[in-house]
C-alpha cells in the first residue's frame, strides 16, 4: 500500500478503503454532525421534510445554539425557540444550549476524537483538527444531505505541510501564527486541500492554542487543518471525558508526498495584526502600532478560550483600559467562563473595566442587535474582519491575540504587548 | 447557456454576497442585498441566465450557503471565476448552481455576452469573440448539477417514483 498523509488515512478510513488518492472523489461516511441554530434546524428541517427522510443516525447528531444568543430581538428569539423544539422532537443525541460557542463546546464534551470525519454547518469546523480528527464546514443543503444518509461526497485533498521550527517567543501566540500565514499565504493559501501543521512550535501548543490554529485554517482557505495526534491530544480528549484511542496511527507516513512544505521559524515570530478589512492584511504589530482604538473585544471560539482569556489577564493584571476605550469580553463557553471565575481569570478582568457578554457568538457573527456602531475603530480576537461583518460598514476591526488587544486596551491605542506581559499565562 | 457578464475582482466574500445583518430576512429579500457593498444596482439590474464573473477566491468567507443560494433566487445561471473558496464551490454544486473555475476568467469584461458548454468544458464570449477553455466538472458532480442540486437528486433516492410528481 502507498504511503499516505493523515488527512489520506481519515478519509480513506471514513470511505472505507484501503487507500486513497488525491483528487479522487469518495463518499465518506460521517462519524458525527454538528449543526447550530444558524445554519441548523431552520434550514435542514425543511430539506430533510422535503425528502421526507428521518436523521439517519440522531445519536451522532450535536445541535449547539450559540450564534443568535442573546436572542434580544423577536426574529433570533423565533429561531432559537424552533432549534430548541427540532432538538427534543428529533431526539438528537447532543444538544447545547447557551453553553458556549458549538466550535469549543463539543471538544470540550469529549465529543471529538483523533482519526473521526466529522462535518459542521460552520466554516470554522478545521477547529477539530486539533484533536486530529478531520473535520470541515459544510452548507445547509450539504449538511441536510449528510443528515439524511450519513455520508457525503469528497474530493480526497491532497495535504500542504506548515511547518513551524522552535519556539514562540513570549506574548506570541497561536493567532499570530495564523495570521502570519493569512498575510504570508494569502486567504487561498490553503487551496481547499488539507493543511497539516508540524514541527517543534506546534508540538510545544497546549490543546487551546491549536484550536486557534486550526480554527483560522478557515481563513487560510484549507477544507481542514490538522495537528498530528499526540501526548497532548490523548491527554486533552481524556480530560474532557473522551477516549483517544489508537491516536497513535494517525500519522502521516513519512514518505508521503505532500503538495507544498512551507517552514517558519517561530523563535522569530512577531505579534501579529491584520488591519481591515481582511486577515491577509496581517503585518506585525509595529506597523499599526499607535493607532486609536474606540473597542477592545475578546470573544469567538477562537480568541476567548480560557487560554485566551488566560492570556488577556497576564497583560490586564493590575491595569485598567484606557479612559474612552471599552473592553468587552465574550468568553467562549460556561464551561471555560467558570474555569476562569475560579482562578481568578475573570477578577483580573473584571477589575481591568471588562464588561461581559454571554458565552456565544455574539458581535463576532454580526447576526444580533449588538454590533458595532458607524466608524467605530475595534481590536478584536475573532478571526475575520470582513467590512461590515461585525458592524457598522464604516467600522474598522483590527485582528489581533489576547496579548495584543489587551494591551491596547489598557494603551487606548494598538500596542505591542511584549512590553506589558506580566508572565503569569506561562 | 448564455447571458450578460456582471464582473467582480478577487476575494468577493460570503458577508458581500449574503450580508450578516440580512440573515434573518426569506431568501428572496435576502438576494436584494446581494453584492449591494461591491455594486448597488446589481440585484436590480442582473437578469434571469446571466453570469457572475468574479477573480480570485471567490466565495471565501463563511459556509452560508445563502451565498450562492442568493446568486440562484437572483436568477444568475453560472459563476465564472479565476478561482474558488472551497466551502462556495461545494454549496453552490449541491444546490444546482454551476460554478466554472477558468483561469482566463480575468479577460471578460462587464456587459460581455457568454455562452457556456459545462460538459465541453469552453465559454463563449461573443462580445469579443474569443473561446476560453476550462476543466468540466467530475461526472459525478456534473450528475448533481444536472439534477438541479443535492435535494432533488436525493429526492429520487428517498421519493418513490410515484409521489414524485405529485406535491
Ligand atoms: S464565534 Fe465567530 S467565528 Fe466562531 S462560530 Fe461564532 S460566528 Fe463563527
Amino acid at each position: 500500500m502507498s504511503a499516505m498523509t493523515l488527512a489520506e488515512k481519515i478519509v480513506a478510513r471514513a470511505s472505507g478503503r484501503a487507500s486513497v488518492t488525491p483528487g479522487e472523489i469518495v463518499t465518506a461516511r460521517v462519524d458525527l454532525a454538528m449543526i447550530h441554530d444558524s445554519g441548523g434546524p431552520r434550514r435542514v428541517g425543511p430539506i430533510l421534510k422535503r425528502l421526507g427522510a428521518p436523521i439517519w443516525d440522531p445519536s451522532r447528531v450535536a445541535l449547539v445554539i450559540d450564534h443568535y444568543l442573546p436572542a434580544d430581538d423577536p426574529e433570533s428569539a423565533a429561531i432559537v425557540d424552533g432549534a430548541r423544539r427540532y432538538a427534543a422532537a428529533e431526539k438528537l443525541g447532543h444538544f447545547f444550549d447557551g453553553e458556549g460557542i458549538c466550535h469549543v463546546v463539543v471538544p470540550e464534551r469529549g465529543l471529538l476524537r483523533p482519526g473521526m470525519f466529522v462535518v459542521g454547518g460552520d466554516s470554522h469546523s478545521p477547529t477539530g483538527g486539533a484533536f486530529g480528527a478531520y473535520m470541515f464546514g459544510v452548507g445547509a443543503t450539504e449538511m441536510a444531505g449528510v443528515l439524511a444518509t450519513g455520508e457525503l461526497w469528497l474530493e480526497v485533498p491532497g495535504t500542504v505541510r506548515i511547518e513551524w521550527t522552535g519556539r514562540l517567543a513570549p506574548g506570541v501566540s497561536a493567532k499570530d501564527i495564523m495570521l502570519f500565514l493569512c498575510g504570508r499565504l494569502g486567504m487561498d493559501g490553503g487551496r481547499y486541500q488539507a493543511v497539516e501543521y508540524v514541527g517543534e512550535a506546534i508540538r510545544a501548543l497546549p490543546m487551546q492554542e491549536r484550536m486557534t490554529l486550526a480554527n483560522m485554517t478557515a481563513e487560510l482557505g484549507g477544507q481542514t487543518g490538522l495537528v498530528p495526534p499526540d501526548a497532548v491530544t490523548a491527554a486533552a480528549v481524556a480530560a474532557a471525558g473522551g477516549d483517544a484511542g489508537d491516536w497513535a496511527r494517525w500519522a502521516s507516513d513519512a514518505d508521503a508526498p505532500v503538495l507544498e512544505h512551507h517552514v517558519f521559524d517561530a523563535s522569530e515570530l512577531s505579534p501579529q495584526v491584520a488591519a481591515p478589512h481582511s486577515p491577509a492584511n496581517a503585518r506585525s504589530v509595529a506597523e499599526t502600532i499607535g493607532r486609536h482604538v474606540d473597542i477592545a473585544y475578546i470573544g469567538a471560539c477562537t480568541g476567548a478560550k480560557l487560554a485566551d482569556l488566560h492570556m488577556a489577564a497576564d497583560v490586564l493584571r493590575g491595569h485598567r483600559a484606557a479612559a474612552g476605550v471599552t473592553l468587552l469580553v465574550a468568553p467562549a463557553s460556561r464551561h471555560d467562563q467558570a474555569r476562569a471565575e475560579a482562578d481568578g481569570t475573570l477578577a483580573v478582568l473584571r477589575a481591568a473595566g471588562a464588561e461581559l457578554l454571554p458565552n456565544a457568538c455574539g458581535i463576532c457573527a454580526g447576526y444580533g442587535t449588538a454590533r458595532f456602531g458607524e466608524n467605530v475603530t475595534a481590536i478584536s480576537t475573532t478571526a475575520r474582519n470582513f467590512r461590515g461583518r461585525m458592524g457598522a460598514d464604516s467600522s474598522q476591526v483590527y485582528l489581533a491575540s489576547p496579548y495584543t488587544v489587551a494591551a491596547s486596551a489598557i494603551e487606548g491605542r494598538i500596542a505591542d504587548p511584549r512590553p506589558h506581559l506580566s508572565g503569569a499565562s506561562r | 447557456m448564455s447571458g450578460r457578464a456582471f464582473v467582480f475582482g478577487d476575494d468577493v466574500d460570503t458577508d458581500v454576497l449574503a450580508p450578516g445583518r440580512y440573515m434573518r430576512l426569506p431568501i428572496a429579500e435576502l438576494a436584494r442585498h446581494c453584492l449591494e457593498a461591491l455594486d448597488p444596482a446589481f440585484a436590480a439590474e442582473v437578469r434571469p441566465g446571466d453570469i457572475v464573473v468574479g477573480g480570485r477566491n471567490f466565495g471565501l468567507g463563511s459556509s452560508r450557503e445563502q451565498a450562492a443560494e442568493a446568486l440562484k433566487a437572483l436568477g444568475v445561471a453560472a459563476v465564472v471565476a479565476r478561482s474558488f473558496a472551497g466551502i462556495f464551490h461545494r454549496n453552490a454544486i449541491n444546490l444546482g448552481l454551476p460554478v466554472v473555475a477558468c483561469a482566463e476568467a480575468g479577460c471578460i469584461a462587464a456587459g460581455d455576452r457568454l455562452t457556456l458548454d459545462l460538459a465541453a468544458g469552453t465559454l463563449v464570449n461573443a462580445t469579443t469573440g474569443e473561446t476560453l477553455t476550462f476543466r468540466p466538472l467530475a461526472p459525478v458532480l456534473m450528475t448533481l448539477i444536472a439534477d438541479g442540486g443535492l435535494v432533488p437528486h436525493l429526492e429520487k433516492r428517498f421519493r418513490a417514483p410515484t409521489t414524485e410528481r405529485s406535491a
